[in-house]
């Protein structure tokens, strides 16, 4: 490893010392102020570090990590997430009595854990990112520990997330018996025959497990509800956005998105993907917890994700990677919604406290109704293009099956997305105006979220040159 | 530039009148009669500005890039098609500000905006001639319309806002499917990524993709126009909505899909179209049919107006798939008298429910005594709808019924007897609400001035239409010709029907 390999690493290393300095910082003087500011001022020199290796990349560094201009484009995405959580965490946790400022160092690790998974070319440093993100949400999940429902959610989180890790380890140890090396390369150029095929198959369908337990798609997403609705709402956000796209990053880092995958582990995915879509929309509709709706959603949409990753066309990784941007953008704007609604007592997750809303805070419920949209996949939001994307891609690649259950589902999903939004513009008895104050930090990191969820709606040139640029698969 | 105006100043209008209801309830009102008013006069600018050459039948274009990479452009072009749906729009627009100036009290500022923005979505539907443009259009003047619904509507308004929201998004989604699938079939012959209308003409298509194209098309039409099976979401929405939104929704959403099966379906997928012609026209006459005696049976005095748009529209599905001058000059005078005569009577209907809170034709009876300009404005309008020669309506199912007559004399028989079906609803309307005795002792203000000016207005034009349609004909003759050029299947070439 030499200096350019050091350069290269520049935001992994950043946001490691960041986690070191704001450990100090915690033991030197306590408080939520100094946690905060340090951490972001971590994430923002990480994500100023992602623009100033670029012209370095790409650059193997060790057989373990590569750095490339599409793992530039997920740590930008990555970094950005975190540092919008710490902001909106900021003012959520201010309200909270307990020790605040160690929620910062879990948050900035975790965000580590992250950047690790998406420039990791072996099963060595996918398991060590893997599990430097499990861990720090662990804790964040039951962060509330007086709060039953958050520590059920880190217990279930917990249990699942060990069992999940136990099986890519299984998985694992057959990949290298049958190919004797743990890089991913290793998966991919294999011609697939002979005794080590009864391997290495159950190996990757192993290996996969791990994946769609984060991914939290069928039949793995059991967590997902619980966790959302137990665990602060900024954490939330961080499990359902930054997490994720780190997972779907490494994904296809480990089966790319243009190869044509082996027959059974399309129809693996084939079938999750079809009863995620199913499964996330079909279990939403009988929800009245925002929190939890949030979480059918998810699944249904990284169900959306696959089917992008199924087609196997040059346009699949765009697609992606437009669609997490939207997913990330639009999933953050609503749980910021959700944290500067919450009191010092309870989330604001329960349909009823959003009824009326547009008549009490109107500029909240309009983003908030944006939200919804962009979820549903409606023009003039960045979810309509994201959708539009994965359905032009799967058009593309002629995988009409899959686009025709994508599409119903998704409207099967507007009903439930439609409930909230009647609840939002609902009539309802003058109540008193509990008057939440946004904070300036929140007010900023809404107002840029919106700006994004509408102008990349509108006019969606930028990031698809960008994207262009750093992943792609565009014509 | 004039046409991103007309779209720009209905979107201002909505955000001024949302934000100045605050201050006045009577200044979102003013500013959307204003913008409609300036819509007006700029589409009056583009009429005297066109150009008359033979080169082009568009009056006035705008073509920008909007997201290259996909090959999409902004482009909004007007003909002589798109023209008489613009001033149909405005003019339905100014009735439904001015029948909503006292029966919306509530959350004035947002009501207005959600008008001004639907009929922005409107207007670019009528001139998106990008594919993706018209989709996103298309969705787009959805969401107004849900709002003005579940707001502002009846009893029922959530689950008829849900219904049609639902209806529509799953029929766009199939449209924007077979949207995707002609972009990259296109790409496959050509090699190039366009959603471009003019250049996704004359698509070689193997015939089973086109005619599984033209289905993702066509169902999406079919929802909004509406035709029989697909029809379920009609009566409920326009029965729930306020009055403003039922004019909009039976004047101008339903145009829409007329509008799309005139411009998309025929001209991009001639062939399939041509193989399909027997099933539209009976799903039309079917329409026309079902539509009638529906009305027929109806309580619900707002239901049955309803009720009768699924039978008015079944003679635009028939004009439009015969496919021959006549019956397409029919369609467009039925879509254009269908939005005045159905638009004056959801405007009478919602006057008589803010007068005596009730559309149950049970309760009624006898009205005419007390209110005899209402009655008499409801006559005119159940005269026109029945198709009473010299009114609008008649020139337009008449022209239809000519032009269906060459392709299949059997269905124009059938459809000949809606007209008759239609004389028993219309009578049944007037003689259950407005004459006999006045059982309830019902006491109730006639027309106020406003209303008097609006029924005034639309009777002068449904009289225009039914003595002189020429000069709408004249209008529509060059992107008529356009469109019959770019099928290339003359009226003669059409197998006859038994």
């Amino acid at each position: 490893m030499n200096a350019s390999d050091t350069r290269a690493l520049l935001p992994l290393i950043l946001i490691a010392g960041t986690a070191v300095v704001v450990m100090l910082g915690i033991a030197a003087k306590r408080s939520q102020k100094l946690a905060a500011g340090l951490t972001l001022t971590g994430l923002a020199a990480s994500f100023v570090s992602v623009f100033a290796v670029a012209p370095l990349v790409p650059r193997q560094v060790t057989s373990l990590l590569l750095i490339d201009r599409y793992a530039l484009f997920y740590l930008g995405l990555i970094i950005a997430s975190a540092a919008v959580v710490a902001v909106l965490s900021y003012r959520y946790f201010a309200k909270y009595d307990g020790q605040r400022e160690e929620l910062y160092l879990l948050l900035v690790l975790a965000t580590l854990g992250c950047e690790v998974l998406v420039t990791s070319i072996h099963f060595a440093s996918f398991l060590l990112g893997l599990e430097v993100l499990s861990i720090s949400l662990y804790g964040m999940v039951a962060y509330f520990t007086d709060r039953g429902q958050a520590l059920e959610a880190g217990i279930k989180y917990l249990t699942l997330a060990s069992a999940s890790a136990a099986f890519l380890l299984f998985g694992m140890a057959l990949i290298y018996g049958a190919t004797g090396t743990l890089a991913f390369s290793s998966v991919q150029n294999l011609s697939l025959q002979g005794p080590n095929l009864v391997l290495l198959l159950p190996g990757i369908a192993l290996s996969l497990t791990g994946i769609g337990f984060k991914l939290g798609v069928v039949p793995f997403h059991l967590w997902t509800p619980d966790v959302y609705q137990g665990a602060p709402a900024p954490v939330a956000a961080f499990v359902a956005t930054t997490s994720k796209t780190a997972v779907v990053a490494l994904l296809l880092r480990y089966l790319p998105a243009e190869a044509q995958q082996p027959p059974a582990v399309f129809f693996l995915f084939s079938l999750v993907a079809v009863a995620s879509m199913c499964a996330g929309n079909l279990l939403a509709l009988r929800q009245s917890n925002v929190k939890r709706v949030l979480a059918y959603s998810s699944i249904a949409h990284f169900g959306y994700i696959l089917v992008a990753f199924l087609v196997a066309t040059t346009m699949a990784a765009g697609a992606i990677a437009f669609y997490l941007v939207a997913y990330t953008v639009t999933v953050l704007t609503a749980f910021g919604i959700v944290t500067v609604l919450s009191t010092s007592k309870a989330d604001a997750d329960d349909l009823e406290d959003y009824r009326g809303l547009f008549w009490r805070r109107p500029v909240l419920a309009s983003v908030f109704t944006a939200v919804l949209f962009s979820l549903a996949g409606i023009p003039a939001t960045v979810g309509f293009i994201g959708k539009f994307y994965i359905v032009a891609s799967g058009a593309n690649g002629s995988a009409w099956p899959l686009i025709i259950v994508l599409v119903l589902t998704s409207v099967i999903g507007l009903f439930y997305y439609l409930r909230i939004v009647v609840a939002l513009f609902a009539t309802v008895p003058e109540r008193q105006s509990s008057m939440v104050r946004l904070g300036w930090g929140s007010a900023f990191v809404l107002s840029g979220l919106t700006v994004l969820l509408i102008c990349f709606g509108v006019y969606p040139t930028p990031l698809l040159n960008v994207i262009r640029a750093t992943i792609g698969g565009l014509n | 530039m004039m046409l991103i105006y007309l779209i720009a100043v209905l979107l201002t209008a909505g955000i001024l009148a949302g934000i100045l209801a605050r201050w006045s309830t009577l200044a979102p009102r003013w500013i959307s009669l204003a913008a409609l008013a300036v819509d007006l006069i700029l589409a009056a600018r583009i009429w005297a500005g066109r150009s008359l050459s033979a080169s082009t039948t568009w009056y006035d274009e705008v073509d920008w890039s909007w997201i290259p990479n996909f090959g999409i452009h902004f482009h909004l072009a007007v003909d002589g098609l798109s023209f008489l749906m613009l001033m149909l729009t405005f003019f339905l627009g100014i009735v439904a500000v001015l029948c909503s100036w006292t029966e919306i009290r509530e959350k004035i500022g947002f009501f207005h905006f959600n008008l001004m923005w639907v009929l922005a979505g409107i207007v670019s539907v009528f001139l998106a001639m990008d594919l993706f443009l018209f989709y996103f259009a298309w969705e787009l003047m959805l969401i107004p319309m849900y709002f003005l619904i579940v707001i502002w509507g009846h009893e029922r308004r959530v689950y008829a806002g849900t219904k049609f929201f639902l209806f529509t998004q799953c029929s766009g989604l199939l449209m924007l499917i077979a949207i995707l699938a002609l972009y990259f079939m296109h790409h496959q012959s050509t090699g190039i990524y366009t959603f471009e209308y003019s250049e996704l003409l004359g698509t070689t298509l193997s015939s089973g993709a086109e005619v599984a194209i033209m289905f993702g098309f066509f169902i999406a039409f079919a929802v909004k126009l509406p035709v029989v099976p697909f029809h379920t979401w009609l009566p409920d929405a326009h029965t729930e909505a306020p009055t403003a939104g039922s004019v909009i929704l039976a004047g101008l959403l339903l145009k829409t899909g007329g509008y799309g099966l005139l411009r998309f379906v025929i001209p991009l997928f001639p062939r399939a179209a041509h193989e399909f012609t027997p099933v539209a026209l009976t799903l039309g006459v079917i329409g026309i049919l079902y539509g009638a005696v529906t009305a027929f049976s109806q309580t619900d005095l707002k239901r049955l107006v309803a009720y009768t748009s699924v039978s008015h529209l079944g003679f635009v599905l028939l004009g439009i798939f015969s496919w021959n001058p006549l019956a397409l000059q029919g369609a467009v005078i039925t879509m254009i008298c269908h939005g005045l005569s159905t638009g004056a009577l959801f405007v009478l209907v919602g006057g008589l429910q803010e007068r005596i809170h009730t559309r149950d034709l049970d309760r009624m009876g006898g009205l005419w005594s007390v209110a005899p300009c209402l009655s008499a404005s409801a006559l005119f309008f159940s005269m026109a709808s029945l198709g009473l020669p010299g009114l609008g309506d008649f020139v337009g199912e008449f022209l239809v019924l000519l032009g269906s007559y060459r392709v299949s004399v059997t269905l124009t028989v059938v459809a000949t007897l809606g007209i008759l079906a239609s004389t028993f609803y219309a009578l049944r309307m007037m003689q259950r609400a407005f004459f006999g005795p006045n059982t309830n002792s019902w006491k109730l203000p006639d027309l106020t001035p406003r209303e008097g000016v609006i029924m005034t207005v639309m009777i002068v034009g449904l009289l225009w239409l039914g003595f002189h349609p020429q000069p709408v004909l004249n209008t529509f003759a060059p992107a008529m010709d356009n469109l019959q050029r770019q099928v290339q299947m003359p009226a003669a070439a059409l197998r006859r029907l038994p």
